[in-house]
């Protein structure tokens, strides 16, 4: 279970999260929705640790670990991802090797034996195949030179990979047809048990279709401002934000 | 026993009679020598080409010539990385055949004296001065006409806390090709200081891989000039992984139209290593292409230095020039030296220069760190990243490997 409580956030000294109440219970899925520059992305970067973004209030735990003192690979280790809205470009860094030095990471953190190359290649291969993504990918650098949908796969592959406990996915279905986003949503669906949680940032309907959240919570200014059922998706498709932004103002 | 330019120019004449060659030549070369002194030594001239590079240190060192070896060069030999093909094995400057195992087919052979060829100008820079002093053999490859030499190593161990001055020459006859890897490695303290000179004819390719890997307490200088004609590439790669001083100078000429010279470079340091790499590329015909691209890791207080400077001649054009340095400062202490330089007297030419000196970037580190990779995994993941690019311009897959290698090797000595 994630709890967050009144969690503040600045970046350069501006105060982007202005006190966040959220708590997803295990074995959930909520959406975050809200317009652009409400401070979705930056809560995704705090609850996962970068450090240019400073915590000036507030908790965030998960299963009673408080999440916010701890090392970004820490974080990871206790079972949290975050799939980036930008996915970053890792030139001279190989997908494989990549995929592979993060999982044995986190099995080393959990006192578990680490893969070798051809016990890994095995594994990457049939998650690309689940996930319909060329192999090739495998044998590429980072991000580098991925399209738009290339990129937001290769998270759900790191996702479907490293099998977090509490997936944050960041925009994961922007810009992807509709064949992608469903192999996004059923990259989570494949994901889903009892002590799996997940917060799915979109702005689009679309997507909570086929990966349908228990809760839908509208983020503007820093604030959470209203939460509901799917329902709420549904409503907000048809009237956008401009009633609540009236309202907050 | 006296120290710096003057304890070599008292061996000089100590062995002036003995010394095997053309000795007007070693004279000159001890005139120019003594005139310029070694640069950085307070006794000696300033010179503009060694702005960031001293040799002090080797200038207050006492070399023991005459030291029996005091470390085992079979050994040292034994773990060293090579690759299945013939090699050429120098120990403590002097070949050695019982080491060695030449191309059979005849191209190298033992210079029992020192083939002093016809590009250098020992008083222009003061090391080759030096080495034409006090020169005694070498290495020569011919490879005639159109003939593929293959791979041939140059190794060089130094065993013994004394200089070395080794003096070779290679030639590539029209339409031959060979790729030479040179590694040199050691123990002690010593100063190796090579001269290269190198030939490639019309229509030919030498392909030169170098890995530096000295004993940490070493210094060494290495001078290689290549004469590229027509139509002919000359294609280098230099990795500079050990020493405590070290600097590798190139001087490249695009004698004939269509020639291509290609400088590439790495260099790793760490703790209080320094490592120059000081390239002059001179474009003297129509349409030839030269492309440089060095890279520095540097850690704790290091220091790295380029200076590459490109001659555009008034007749070079079509001149296709390409020259990038760049550098990772893993410390705060450690820095980084860049000079490039373009002189172009010919209007129609594409010569372009960069530079970049930066951290590790926050973001790819955060990007890992989030996957659970270790902050000093994460670290060394994108140094190896940014090496990896580098070693890139290695096309050959086995010596791409074995290169890699010794860059591990590096990382474990850091660690340790
Ligand atoms: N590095 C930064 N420096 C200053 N402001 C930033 C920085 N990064 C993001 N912001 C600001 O923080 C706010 C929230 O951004 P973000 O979390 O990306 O919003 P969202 O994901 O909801 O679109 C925006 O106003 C944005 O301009
Ligand atoms: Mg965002």
């Amino acid at each position: 279970m994630l709890e967050i409580r009144g969690l503040a956030a600045s970046i350069n000294e501006k105060p982007i999260l202005k006190g966040i109440d959220l708590t997803v219970p295990a074995g959930e899925v909520h959406a975050i929705m809200g317009p652009n520059g409400s401070g979705k992305s930056t809560l995704g970067y705090v609850l996962s640790g970068r450090e240019d973004y400073v915590v000036t209030g507030g908790t965030a735990t998960f299963n009673g670990v408080d999440l916010l003192t701890m090392e970004p690979e820490q974080r990871a280790a206790a079972g949290l991802f975050l799939a980036f809205q930008a996915p970053i470009e890792l030139p001279g860094v190989n997908n494989a090797n990549f995929l592979r030095t993060a999982l044995n990471a986190i099995r080393r953190a959990h006192g578990e034996s680490e893969l070798d190359a051809v016990q890994f290649l095995k594994l990457a291969k049939a998650e690309t195949k689940r996930l319909a993504m060329p192999d090739d990918m495998l044998k590429r650098n980072v991000n580098v030179g991925f399209s738009g949908g290339e990129k937001k796969r290769n998270e759900v592959l790191q996702m479907a990979l490293l099998r977090p406990r509490l997936a944050i996915l960041d925009e994961t279905d922007s810009g992807l047809d509709i064949d992608a986003l469903k192999i996004v949503a059923d990259g989570v669906n494949a994901l889903r048990r009892p002590e799996f949680s997940a917060l799915v940032i979109t702005h689009h309907q679309r997507l909570l279709d086929y990966l349908v959240p228990n809760r839908v919570h509208v983020l503007l200014h820093g604030r959470i401002v209203r939460s509901g059922g799917p329902e709420l998706a549904k409503e907000l498709e048809k009237s956008g934000y401009a009633e609540l932004i009236a309202e907050a103002a | 026993m006296s120290t710096g330019a003057s304890g070599f120019l008292e061996r000089f004449e100590g062995v002036l009679g003995k010394l095997p060659g053309d000795s007007a030549l070693r004279a000159a070369a001890a005139a120019a020598f003594r005139a310029a002194g070694l640069p950085g030594d307070s006794r000696g001239r300033r010179i503009e080409a060694w702005k960031y590079t001293s040799l002090r240190a080797v200038a207050d060192a006492t070399f023991q010539r005459e030291a029996a070896p005091r470390h085992e060069a079979e050994t040292i030999l034994a773990g060293l990385p090579l690759l299945d093909a013939p090699r050429i094995v120098f120990v403590d400057g002097a070949w050695r055949d019982d080491l060695s195992a030449i191309p059979a087919a005849g191209f190298a052979r033992f210079a029992q004296q020192p083939d002093f060829g016809t590009l250098t100008w020992p008083d222009r820079e003061p090391m080759v001065a030096l080495n034409t002093m006090l020169a005694e053999d070498g290495a020569v490859l011919d490879v005639p006409a159109d003939h593929d030499g293959g791979v041939v190593q140059l190794v060089s161990i130094a065993a013994s806390d004394a200089d070395f001055h080794p003096r070779h020459s290679v030639r590539l006859g029209k339409g031959a090709r060979l790729t030479l890897v040179e590694v040199s490695v050691g123990q002690g303290t010593y100063l190796l200081n090579t001269v290269a000179e190198i030939h490639v004819a019309e229509g030919a390719t030498l392909t030169h891989i170098r890995l530096q890997d000295e004993a940490a307490t070493a210094f060494h200088v290495s001078t290689a000039y290549a004469d590229v004609e027509a139509g002919a590439t000359y294609d280098s790669f230099t990795l500079n992984l050990g020493a405590r001083l070290s600097r590798t100078e190139v001087h490249a000429q695009l004698t004939g139209k269509g020639g291509a010279a290609h400088l590439n470079a790495a260099q790793l340091l760490a703790g209080s290593q320094h490592a120059d790499f000081t390239s002059v590329v001179g474009h003297t015909a129509p349409g030839c292409q030269s492309r440089q691209t060095v890279k520095n890791v540097l850690a704790g207080k290091s220091r790295g230095v380029f200076q590459g400077k490109i001659e555009v001649a008034r007749q070079a054009q079509k001149t296709d020039g390409y020259q990038m340095n760049q550098a990772l400062l893993l410390s705060p202490f450690a820095e980084v030296d860049s000079k490039p330089e373009l002189e172009i007297f010919a209007d129609d030419v594409k010569c372009s220069h960069g530079a970049t000196v930066g951290e590790l970037d926050a973001e790819q580190m955060f990007y890992l760190r989030s996957r659970g990779v270790p902050e000093a995994e994460a670290r060394s993941i994108l140094v190896r990243a940014f090496l990896a690019e580098a070693l890139d311009a290695v096309a050959d897959e086995t010596i791409r490997a074995r290169l890699e290698a010794a860059v591990e090797g590096w990382w474990e000595r850091q660690a340790a």
